[in-house]
């Protein structure tokens, strides 16, 4: 997402009719007729780098037999995008849902941004899509008006047919020809569904990948096979900023089925989404080239990381935030007023390093042939991959095609297009095709990872029980140093993540950052530096709250106020506000109380509990949606149980209830494996974990009941794969505190506790 | 050469002794529903049953299966009619969908095991079967639903 952070998304689009263009054969459409294409126009020098000429989007085809293909150009990775996105245009078309074939979209810069992450496909194209299919429509109304010879307006579409007021109809497939041949309508002059009439969006519609699934016959990056391919395993520099110095390759090469062993490119800062150095086995089968890479021997180039050791490091960040930081938003006179306060709150939190470990560890096929390479990738940014690869490769752009598989998971690790540069890389050396294939090892080893992080809070209580005066400072290693090798401390779209733009109404408030310096690739893990800012913020007004003696929401509406939008900017903060424009997406402290409210109510969590059981709540927004969350827990023998999640999201308008309810589930189970359990460590420079046994995630005997609510809402669409979970680990560990008397504000919480 | 029967053919390969099952399946048999997630056995992705019990294929030596008969997600059933894949759309269990593979084949042992688990039995014979998604909940509730079915049938 921090590609654009700082470029406004939004834009006026212009529908096309592309039936002419040849798209059709790129795409693997057949006999085509009516194909529309929609271009968005550039706003910012940086949209127009990713987006290239601009030219087309999202389109719909409509073949003369009915069939109505809908290209998905977002990935899947399991928020449902491939059925979510195609609804909606569906829906406006007024297409037969059993009729529409899904069609994944290659990388190219005509459909605009691909990058699927940043929780906004749907908050992006939503309108979009609703354009695509009722210009569609309009287009297939007009060829049916002109074959009658009737006024367009005598003509309706309903459920896959053009409906004449006589009574007479035609199909889609019986008109799509002549209506290719239109031009497409104005957007200003289309017209769209009420809610009343819509037929798919809002419904729960099954995956339309379901029946692959239940089968095994889906094709996710690990399962591309190709005729005379290569597997190849690759074992990277365990520190970053180290290249091999030497390599011994005659045990791997003596290896049965192993072919080849390859020194990978020497490296040198920034990483960005290059391959890293190292030595690559190519063999005739995975397990072959994972034996021959165990047999290399492999010395390395010396490096100041291989002094990084994170607990030593985090003690450094934990030692800076105390003292006073560089002010990144401010009001008033914070210090004053906690100075002169009747009494005064301090606390430090700290949440480690962590890796996203989806469980398709990544996986890239690629063939070079003729100065063209194709590669096939569990990607979320095909684009990025596209360029990437043509600038390691010194080719163009054009000539490297990005199929998009499905991605078993991705939670921001396949955003780096770093495995797909290296089956490029190995593909040109070999002259075969080659799939890099990722074992749990180097997916845990060779992250991108959520930066390591403390922060500091302070808050003045006056006479009348009320906070006068509040500090929060946070330091972490910033992502912009893995594309600029120089970047030293939180960005302001970092602190615009949950940080900078902490919705209170106070007049005494300073957010401050302090500096950290990077020794390890740092990216974005689901929600991103929300985690972190979630985790202190809702810590720490619960520690508000206790040492005012009110209840925790009662103190978040205290902090909270007044029914308002809140604008950071107007406090000196450099907002990013998720890309979008604060007039289309506030900050909007009644939608964040209303979750709130909605989901103590609907939890019970202001009902007493049996002895060693409390609730605990937290409240964010985030990816311009908002979530609250009451968790139960029960401490005994200083074991912590999680017996049940609540979650009430605002999202604005929903597309697909179901699977909005699968990513609260989802997310707050990854909130709850970060809480517990999350933490990547370094000694020597070199990632202490492995694999899922000193990696642990969630497993389903940890896995309390979770409930979820979903505010009915028609305000524009918001962020959904994310948001649900930055509030998660503060409430279990205010819950845990309220069970037990034991405060946690470092995390992960197996540190000290059995979870 | 080992001999196995794979969804009831009987296979032959041409492997080390020591090649994971995992890796005869989907690089020399070219089936790729049985998925890779660990290699050590301790994520359940590659669940697979060798005569009817439950194996992890990433840690199971080929040589292993010699002689015996194997079933992938391939062969749990011809259509998807297994009760538990059934049980798996009708709760729209799956997100991404990687880990189903070895859910689902974890799934229908138990369910031949027991064909009444309540919650700790799920909880407990689920728990090597990792789920990143988090799609836990609704494993539970399908496992329910398909135990029902199992028990009409």
């Amino acid at each position: 997402m921090f590609i654009e952070q700082l470029q406004q998304a939004k834009s006026v689009s212009v529908l096309h009719n592309v039936s002419r263009r040849g798209f059709l054969k790129a795409f693997g459409i057949s006999s085509s007729a009516l194909v529309l294409g929609v271009s968005l126009p550039n706003l910012s020098p940086l949209r127009a780098a990713e987006t290239g000429d601009g030219k087309v989007n999202l389109f719909v085809s409509i073949e003369e037999t009915g069939a109505v293909n809908i290209v998905c150009h977002r990935s899947e990775m399991g928020q449902g995008i491939r059925t979510s996105l195609p609804q909606v245009l569906a829906d406006e078309l007024e297409a037969d849902w059993q009729q529409v074939n899904v069609i994944q979209g290659l990388a190219d810069a005509r459909y605009g941004s691909q990058n699927t992450d940043g929780s906004r496909s749907i908050r992006h194209f939503y309108q979009t899509m609703r354009e695509m299919g009722a210009s569609a429509k309009a287009m297939l109304q007009q060829a049916a008006a002109n074959q009658w010879g009737v006024p367009v307006s005598e003509v309706s579409a309903k459920q896959h047919r053009l409906v004449h007021t006589s009574g007479k109809s035609l199909s889609f497939g019986e008109v799509a020809s002549a209506a290719s041949q239109l031009t497409a309508p104005d957007v200003a002059q289309l017209k769209f569904k009420k809610k009343s009439e819509f037929n798919y969006i809002g419904k729960g519609l099954p995956l339309v990948d379901m029946q692959a699934i239940q089968t095994g016959a889906t094709e996710f990056g690990q399962d591309v096979q190709l005729p005379g391919m290569l597997y190849a395993s690759i074992v990277r520099a365990p520190v970053i900023g180290a290249n091999v110095a030497s390599v011994d390759k005659d045990a791997a090469l003596a290896t049965a089925g192993v072919v080849d062993v390859f020194q990978m490119p020497e490296r040198s800062f920034p990483v960005g989404f290059n391959s890293l150095p190292g030595v690559a086995v190519l063999a005739n089968n995975t397990w072959a080239a994972q034996q021959g890479a165990k047999k290399l021997g492999i010395t390395w180039t010396e490096h100041d990381n291989q002094s990084h050791d994170s607990a030593e490091f985090l003690a450094q960040l934990q030692e800076r935030v105390k003292t006073k930081g560089k002010v990144q938003r401010s009001a008033g006179d914070a210090y004053a007023k906690i100075d002169t306060a009747k009494s005064k709150i301090s606390a430090a939190y700290s949440v480690p390093y962590l890796a996203h470990a989806p469980m398709e560890p990544p996986a890239a096929t690629a063939v070079f042939k003729d100065g063209s390479v194709e590669i096939w990738a569990c990607t979320q940014t095909p684009q990025a991959t596209q360029n990437t690869v043509a600038q390691v490769l010194g080719i163009e752009p054009a000539n490297v095609t990005v199929h998009v598989t499905l991605l078993g998971g991705g939670f921001g690790r396949k955003s780096k297009p770093d495995f797909s540069v290296e089956a490029a890389i190995l593909a040109k050396h070999s002259g075969k095709p080659v799939k890099v294939v990722w074992s749990r090892e180097d997916d845990i080893q060779n992250s991108y990872y959520h930066s390591v992080s403390a922060q500091h809070f302070e808050a003045g209580l006056g006479e009348d029980g009320k906070v006068q005066g509040w500090v929060q400072r946070a330091a972490y290693p910033s992502i912009g140093w893995t594309f600029s090798g120089s970047a030293n401390e939180p960005q302001s779209w970092e602190l615009s993540l949950g940080f900078g733009d902490v919705p209170f109404e106070l007049a005494d408030l300073s957010c401050e950052s302090h500096q950290a310096t990077a020794h390890a690739r740092i990216g974005w893990v689901r929600s991103v530096c929300n985690i972190q800012h979630a985790f202190a913020l809702g810590s720490f007004v619960d520690e508000v709250a206790v040492a005012a003696k009110k209840s925790t929401p009662e103190m978040w509406m205290e902090l909270i106020g007044s029914d308002r939008n809140v604008d950071p900017k107007e406090q000196g903060f450099e907002y990013a506000n998720y890309g979008d424009p604060l007039e289309v997406h506030p900050v909007s402290t009644k939608r964040l109380k209303h979750c709130l409210n909605d989901v103590i109510k609907q939890s019970g969590a202001d009902k007493p509990t049996a002895e060693n059981e409390a609730w605990g709540i937290s409240v964010h927004r985030s990816f311009v949606s908002y979530v609250a969350v009451a968790a139960k827990v029960r401490v005994e023998n200083n074991k912590v149980t999680v017996l049940e999640m609540h979650s009430t999201i605002d999202a604005g308008t929903v597309v697909n209830p179901d699977r909005v309810k699968a990513q609260q589930e989802g997310s707050m189970i990854f909130g709850l494996s970060i809480a517990l359990m999350g933490e990547i460590s370094f000694k020597e420079g070199k990632v202490q974990q492995s694999n899922y046994h000193d990696y642990p995630v969630l497993r389903i005997n940890q896995c309390p009941e979770i409930v979820t609510h979903i505010v009915e809402s028609e305000e524009v669409p918001g962020g959904v794969g994310e948001p649900g979970t930055p509030p998660v680990a503060a409430a279990i560990t205010n819950a845990i505190y309220h069970a037990s008397g034991k405060r946690i504000r470092d995390l992960p919480v197996n540190k000290h506790m059995q979870v | 050469m080992i001999t196995f029967t794979l969804n009831g053919k009987s296979t032959q390969v041409d492997a080390e002794a020591d090649m994971p099952l995992l890796w005869v399946i989907r690089d020399l048999l070219q089936m790729t529903g049985t998925k890779y997630g660990c290699g050590l056995g301790v994520c359940g992705a590659c669940t697979v049953h060798m005569d009817g019990q439950p194996i992890r294929s990433c840690a199971t030596p080929v040589s292993v299966v010699a002689g015996k008969s194997v079933t992938t997600i391939e062969g749990l059933s011809k259509d998807a009619s297994h009760p538990v894949q059934q049980a798996w759309a009708e709760h729209k269990v799956p997100q991404c969908g990687y880990c189903q593979s070895g859910q689902m084949m974890s799934a229908a042992a138990l369910l031949a095991s027991n064909p009444s688990p309540d919650d700790a039995e799920i909880d407990s014979y689920m728990q090597g079967n990792i789920c990143r998604c988090g799609t836990y909940p609704r494993i539970k509730a399908a496992i329910k639903s398909a135990a029902k079915f199992v028990e009409v049938k």
